[in-house]
């Protein structure tokens, strides 16, 4: 249920872009969002035709750009993708790594006439 | 009507992050110390409040936010301690935001408060992703729940300042590697503290309460 407040945040951030750039209509919006946010698209596409209704982004299309979780080892540095549920390096097999990568959530960029 | 790309690169929580850095610069300059507490449902958040509320009420100002995805059933116990409780109903939303604790705060005396806790909504998916403006984040992860819970949710326990490890008393009837377990969590997070504690029998809750009681003077210290 997260992706209703998530799209609030969204749209009021492109809404208030949009004015911004003195745009009548917003026609797509690019959006990147990493794996271990577990925000879903459909979820959100399905609360972005409903909220976005009598706005400027009305019938704006969603493109998302996924990114996978990344890992960087604290030991030997190396950044690597998680596989499954492992966390351990593999190069050196540590387990201590810190979270590179995978948890963004952002407007890349948006077209509007 | 020919159209045009606008470059953004801008988080789509950097409104909650705002509101929630001007919540913490309102609870620096009144000294209060406010702590996240997060779980899924049922390890134990309630039952550890309650106990820190009886261990503390008499020496310090203590307020409580409970968020709920419905009812009151747990404000209602905290407010049967004679504390000061706001209940926030999420309304089947699964995470507390930056605007719904800070109205809640407006809510409580700052005068005579030294310690806010957060109880979250049960949740060890997204709650993680909101900053509500707390000084700590402390992360209760229940013995039955298993140990593989930080390889599957690894940002909430990558947020915690602490992780409890809570109902340690059933440890013998469970295969949770308690003995590994430290280790994973520090290889997220290496400045965490892992205490191993249970609500029920008090084990380890005095390590607890010397946590917080080194994060109210580290506060104290600083402003």
């Amino acid at each position: 249920m997260h992706e209703q407040s998530i799209v609030e945040y969204l749209l009021s951030l492109a809404l208030k872009d949009a004015e911004k750039a003195n745009a009548r209509r917003i026609v797509s919006i690019k959006l990147v969002v990493g794996e271990l946010t577990g925000v879903e698209k459909d979820a959100v596409t399905f609360y972005f035709n409903f909220l976005a209704e009598k706005t400027i982004a009305a019938g704006a299309s969603l493109e998302f750009n996924y990114t996978k979780a990344q890992l960087r080892c604290r030991d030997c540095d190396l950044i690597f993708p998680r596989e499954k549920l492992s966390y351990d390096c593999p190069i050196c097999r540590k387990k201590a790594v810190e979270i590179v990568g995978g948890r963004e959530l952002y407007i890349d960029s948006m077209e509007v006439e | 009507m020919a159209s045009k790309t606008l470059s953004i690169k801008k988080n789509i929580l950097s409104a909650n992050a705002e509101k929630a850095d001007e919540t913490r610069g309102l609870l620096d300059n009144s000294n209060i110390l406010m702590i996240n507490i997060m779980s899924s449902p049922g390890s134990g958040k309630t039952s550890l409040l309650m106990q820190t509320i009886s261990h503390f009420k008499d020496k310090y100002g203590i307020a409580v936010i409970e968020g709920d995805v419905a009812s009151s059933i747990d404000a209602d116990k905290i407010l049967s301690q004679s504390i000061p409780a706001v209940q926030i109903n999420t309304g089947g939303g699964c995470h507390l935001d930056a605007n719904m604790v800070r109205n809640a705060i407006e809510k409580f005396d700052l005068n005579k408060t030294d310690i806010i806790f957060i109880e979250n909504v049960g949740n060890l998916v997204c709650t993680a992703d909101f900053d509500l403006g707390s000084h700590k984040n402390a992360v209760i992860l229940s013995i039955p729940e298993g140990d593989d819970k930080p390889r599957k949710y690894p940002t909430m326990f990558a947020e915690a300042d602490i992780v409890l490890v809570n109902k340690i008393d059933v440890l013998p009837h469970f295969d949770f590697d308690i003995a590994a377990f430290p280790e994973l969590i520090t290889g997220f997070n290496p400045s965490a503290d892992v205490l191993l504690v249970s609500t029920k029998t008090g084990e380890g809750m005095d390590k607890w309460f010397s946590w917080i009681e080194a994060g109210l003077k580290e506060k104290i210290k600083i402003h």
